[in-house]
């Protein structure tokens, strides 16, 4: 039991120099592996590949084609075969593709609806409705500073910075560089707005695999955090908007239908809560229209001709 | 049993209290071979293997802990097993032995009785001890009560205080305060109650919440600080400084009196005494610092000791006493590693007080310094300034600006002119404290402007010339000044100065005295810190640096047949080299065009770091490593080509237990280089895995190295995928072995808490890795079987509600990362677990942005799980 050591540190700082290395060491060491991390979570799990479109089931697609009801038609099968070469390419790398090959690839990832020509099971529990806005469908994608959209065709629509992730070149540390989004999108000319429908992919992650619910929630939540709805700036060239979605009860198909909308409506879009985002036509998303809530109820092919046979619905009952 | 006395002529040493008993002190009895042989399975046979597979959880809780502590497992597992009878008659013969006339074969026995104590009270044996030990004090023979209160000293220090009851702690208590009372007559008693009491002190628990015992307790410590003998003094005081960090909150009656004590001691008592006396103070403010440090917190806004404000309330006396002690300095303390005198523990102090006061300490302090800093005398001008430069911290940068805006030319030409270097030596150690508080981005009104800054350059560099000792204070203060540019933005104030900066401190660390004072050290630290807050303004500068280390860096490796003197030298010269370079490679590699011009020196710069390695000394090995870290991460999958001859040092690094710091470093390394070759790697993992599990299952590796262990793994199942297959069978049942050991923490101190949370830390980075790595490969299913057991550690561990932010957010990551990789393999279980559910709605609405950001991909994987 000798007497205590009571020495302090005098006129010393408090770390050394070698031991402030090992920690900035450790520091950039625990950043580099989040990186890696976050990089490896954001490779996408979903390959889709113009291969993999092509081994689609025949029925499904020979059945839609048969039918003729979709206005927004898949891309022919001739198409599809002159690219049976085509490499396989998840959205990651297809986000980072140029020119011809991002035409290619882009022309085939929208998801599609069928007409509605009957009412679904359980409508009012499992689907949402919205009115749709009027013009060119088309897919926003933003990624190493610049964001670009493709219409349904794959051409391009515009070049332009935005408030998106990755969207802009503006020096933004939080952001890897890595991240990049894919919208699902209307542009509609009056108010040059992207009016966004859905949610493809956001900062990176993929959410092709999740259910309508989630990806409205997502998108709902995420687009406002990024500024991309407020007005048009230096480096946000256009406005993004989300759109009012309802459940599809009677208020809510009530509202969708009648409602005041700052947009030309063009008919409504109903969304089944459980579907995933599936490129290509789907009956679990389905396009109503009638007089009172578009102008485009009278078909038009892609060079705005009015095609021999037109498909009709006289009634939906509920 | 007379063998037996002379059987323990070995006393143990004062120097060695918190030792395992070694065998090196013990000499079998020659005729007393029972007593022989199990002193040796006390002290010896600290070599012993366990048979692996035995208790796989106990080896691997063992191996994570200290290895102290295994051994010391070991030994008392030895004991325990121990015949009975053979237990029984050496603890007699221990008791006997405290009435011994050899006094070290009474200390040596009190000392082991206090080890056998420390076994066998937890296991709630040895019942008769403490009745036997308090017969003894009521004996005659001065030196057996002697001994007695010293054996109750040693236990107190061995045992923890819950397994002794309170009926024995009120004895143990009672018996050592009368030992101590002023009326013991006999000095030898009264030192070893005093000395016993301070370790005793943590069982009064109980006693100290009774104002009668209490009082008692602080009366007799009191007394017994005016005892004739300078030691039991000391000793006494030694218990104020402890009672007041353990009964903080029960001072109040007392701290009047115990001013008046210490104000006594400090002015009229021996050295040693006055000493602890100054402690008493400094411990208080220490406490007062960590509670308004609490008060401040985000987090509670209160503490659970309310703060009495006993500085406050004493700074008018106290503030003087203090300031009585700057005079007293010794000539050369600055020349003496070793110093302490009541200058320093006086200024220490001062400089706690500023701490926990803030501004109400400058009006007390500044008349001191003003009247004594333009003295003829230089003890009256070094303890002025070492006044000045204590309060620097504490007080508001509103109050003290215009106070060293004033003094800093004063500073700057005393620096130049005194002709006293104790005064130049804390001159420059007080700009460098102006500096580290006063300067910087964070501080509003700059002390150093266009103005001054050419100046106090000048002024530094200058002083960099002087006398070791000063020029070693003058490199302090040019880091702090670098310091404080570090946020500047791309144009530094330095820039115009950076060239000239850089050579002076370069021709420090070659003048011919550079090994005092650490000198050499700190003109390189100096360095560092230049480099490390230098902009892009400067970078062709530091590039330019590079190859001018480089040189330095290959002559220390020219010179051949060195004493082991010169080796010694060499070998901390490469390490600080190295540790320059280190510094410059990070600097450099965090920017794009820098990076590419300064990889024109790569394949040189790697082949130095070999040849440094070929020195084999530990230093320079760590620091060497740690450069070679920042040159993979800076040089990317080329750094492949270097590998086939780096592996053997890497090996090496990691088979390096002894030096801990030296094994850490490479298993960072090992990241860096994962992260670095990615699947490139996959031909040297076979070894580095190998070596990795080695070094999990190794009991003698300080545990600290583990955790980093773990997180390298999932580097490496990152870096190689799929492949990382053939490790599994390996690297799962370590994982999850560890996992349940870390789940939960029950009744662990706040120190074992924080290591578990490392420790967590590492095992769910391991898992994020692996699951990430196995992600989109046909072997996912390879991981299903794990699925179970790592969500139930997630659960566990949520419920467990005691880890931190950052396990918090690894945790919710690979909540993510098993659903991501899995999908819908694992999609039931992970709807099944509370993580999904409560713990991933608690960090969805975190306050964290890194812990909400994770939940959210946890969310997003997890939905995608469920709704494939």
């Amino acid at each position: 039991m000798a007497p205590h050591d009571i020495r302090r540190p005098f006129k010393r700082p408090a770390i050394s120099d070698q031991q402030k290395r090992r920690e900035i060491s450790l520091l950039r060491q625990a950043q580099n592996r989040r990186d890696a991390q976050h990089q490896a979570r954001c490779l996408a799990s979903t390959v889709l590949s113009l291969q993999n479109q092509n081994s689609e089931p025949l029925s499904e697609s020979a059945a839609s084609e048969e039918l003729e009801i979709a206005l927004e038609t898949e891309t022919g099968p001739e198409e599809v075969d002159s690219e049976h070469q085509a490499r396989d390419i998840d959205v990651r790398e297809a986000s980072k593709l140029k020119g011809a090959e991002a035409r290619r690839w882009f022309a085939r990832q929208l998801m599609l609806p069928e007409w509605m020509v009957d009412v679904p099971d359980r409508l009012n529990h499992d689907w949402y409705v919205f009115a749709r806005p009027a013009g060119k469908r088309c897919f926003v994608v933003s990624s190493n500073g610049t964001t670009v959209s493709r219409l349904r065709n794959g051409s391009l629509l515009h070049r332009f910075p935005s408030a998106l992730p990755s969207g802009a070149r503006i020096k933004d540390v939080s952001r890897s560089t890595q991240s990049y989004c894919i919208l699902d999108c209307i542009f509609h000319e009056l108010d040059q707005t992207y009016y966004v429908i859905d949610m493809v992919c956001w900062a990176g992650y993929s959410l092709y695999e999740c259910t309508a619910e989630f990806r409205f929630f997502w998108l709902n939540s995420k687009l406002l955090e990024t500024g991309a709805c407020a007005p048009p700036s230096l480096y946000h060239k256009y406005r993004f908007s989300l759109l009012p979605v309802y459940n599809c009860d009677e208020a809510g198909l009530h509202t969708a239908y009648t409602e005041a909308v700052p947009y030309v409506k063009d008919g409504l879009l109903f969304y089944n809560k459980h579907a995933h985002y599936q490129t290509g036509n789907t009956p679990l998303a389905l396009v109503w229209k009638d007089e009172n809530c578009s102008q485009y109820v009278i078909d038009t092919d892609s060079k705005g001709q009015v095609p021999n046979q037109q498909q009709v619905i006289l009634a939906v009952t509920r | 049993m007379g063998p037996m006395q002379s059987a323990v002529p070995i006393g143990r040493q004062h120097d060695n209290s918190d030792a395992w008993v070694s065998e090196r002190r013990f000499y079998p009895s020659p005729s007393d071979s029972v007593v022989s042989s199990s002193f040796s399975l006390i002290g010896i046979n600290t070599q012993i293997q366990y048979g692996n597979g035995s208790h796989p959880g106990l080896i691997l809780k063992n191996a994570l802990d200290a290895k102290e502590q295994h051994r010391k497992f070991e030994l008392v597992q030895r004991w325990l097993s121990l015949d009975e009878g053979v237990k029984t008659q050496i603890k007699t013969f221990l008791l006997q032995t405290l009435s011994s006339l050899v006094p070290d074969a009474r200390s040596t026995a009190s000392q082991v009785i206090a080890k056998v104590a420390g076994i066998e009270l937890p296991q709630k044996q040895w019942p008769e001890l403490i009745g036997s030990l308090l017969a003894n004090i009521h004996q005659l023979p001065p030196h057996v009560k002697q001994a007695t209160l010293e054996t109750l000293g040693y236990l107190c220090e061995e045992v923890s205080p819950d397994v002794v009851e309170q009926d024995h702690v009120n004895k143990i208590l009672t018996a050592v305060v009368q030992g101590m009372n002023a009326s013991e007559g006999n000095n030898d008693i009264r030192l070893a109650a005093t000395r016993a009491l301070y370790n005793a002190l943590g069982f009064a628990q109980a006693n100290f919440t009774n104002d009668m015992e209490r009082d008692y307790i602080m009366r007799v410590v009191c007394e017994a600080t005016l005892s004739s003998e300078v030691k039991i003094r000391q000793a006494a005081f030694e218990c104020l400084v402890s009672i007041s960090s353990t009964y903080y909150e029960k001072l109040a009656p007392y701290i009047q009196d115990i001013f008046n004590i210490t104000a006594k001691a400090v002015k009229e008592d021996e050295e040693p005494v006055a000493l602890q006396a100054i402690e008493f103070w400094s411990s208080i403010c220490d406490e007062e610092i960590d509670i308004l440090e609490e008060y401040g917190g985000d987090f509670t806004g209160d503490s659970d000791i309310p703060c009495f404000y006993f500085i406050k309330q004493a700074l008018p006396a106290l503030v003087p006493m203090l300031l009585e002690t700057l005079l007293k300095q010794e000539e050369d303390q600055d020349q003496d590693e070793g110093a302490w005198n009541l200058a320093m523990a006086g200024g220490t102090c001062l400089g706690l007080v500023a701490r926990t006061v803030g501004d109400d300490i400058v009006p007390l302090v500044m008349p001191f310094i003003e009247e004594n800093i333009t003295k003829p005398d230089w003890r009256q001008r070094e303890a002025a300034t070492y006044a000045f430069g204590s309060i620097l911290e504490g007080p508001s940068p509103d109050k003290l600006t215009p106070i060293v805006n004033v003094a800093l030319n004063f500073m700057l030409t005393a620096l130049t002119k005194d002709p006293n270097n104790h005064v130049k030596d804390t001159t420059a150690w007080t700009l460098g404290r102006i500096f580290e508080f006063l300067h910087g981005s964070t501080v509003e009104t700059p002390i150093i402007t266009q103005a001054n800054c050419q100046q106090i350059i000048t002024v530094l560099l200058q002083s960099m010339k002087d006398v070791p000792n000063v020029a070693e204070k003058a490199c302090g203060a040019l880091y702090f000044l670098a310091q404080g540019y570090e946020d500047v933005g791309s144009s530094s104030p330095l820039t115009p100065y950076f060239q000239e900066i850089v050579q002076s401190l370069l021709t420090v660390t070659h003048r011919e005295d550079a090994g005092e004072s650490r000198l050499r050290t700190a003109a390189y630290e100096t360095l560092n810190e230049v480099v490390r807050c230098s902009t892009d303004e400067t970078a062709p500068m530091v590039l330019q640096l590079v190859p001018v280390i480089m040189m330095e860096l290959h002559q220390t490796l020219e010179s051949q047949k060195l004493s082991s003197d010169e080796r010694e030298k060499q070998n901390e010269l490469q390490g600080l080299l190295c540790g320059c370079l280190q510094v410059i490679i990070q600097k450099l590699g965090s920017s794009e065009p820098t990076k590419y011009v300064f990889m024109q020196y790569a394949d040189q710069i790697m082949n130095l770091f070999l040849r440094v390695f070929a020195c084999r000394s530990a230093t320079v090995h760590e620091e060497a490593m740690l450069a070679i870290g920042a040159l993979a991460y800076a040089t990317g999958a080329d750094f492949a080509k270097y590998m086939p001859e780096f592996y053997k040092y890497l090996e090496m690094g990691l088979q390096n237990f002894e030096e801990y710091q030296v094994c850490a470093v490479t298993v960072g390394v090992v990241g860096d280089i994962c992260r670095a070759l990615e699947e490139k790697i996959l031909p040297y993992c076979d070894g580095i895995m190998t070596q990795l599990l080695k070094d999990l299952s190794s009991n003698q590796l300080h545990r600290s190295v583990k955790p980093p262990i773990f997180s390298c793994f999932g580097d490496i199942a990152l870096a190689i995928g799929e492949n990382f297959e053939k490790y599994l069978m390996y690297a799962m049942p370590m994982l999850q072995s560890a996992a349940e050991l870390s789940a939960h923490t029950s009744g662990a101190d706040d120190e074992m808490t924080e290591y578990t949370n490392l420790l967590r830390n590492g095992i769910l980075e391991a898992y994020s890795g692996i699951f990430q790595g196995f992600k989109n490969s046909p072997k996912t299913q390879l991981l299903i079987p794990y699925a179970p057991h790592i969500l139930q550690f997630l659960d566990s561990i949520y419920v467990e509600k005691d880890m931190d932010d950052v396990v918090m957010k690894t945790a919710i990551g690979v909540l993510g990362d098993l659903a991501d990789t899995l999908g819908s393999n694992a999609g039931s279980l992970i709807q099944q677990s509370l993580s999904s559910k409560d713990f991933l709605n608690e960090c969805l609405s975190s306050e964290d942005h890194l812990i909400k950001e994770s939940a959210e991909w946890a969310k997003l994987a997890i939905s995608r799980a469920l709704s494939v």
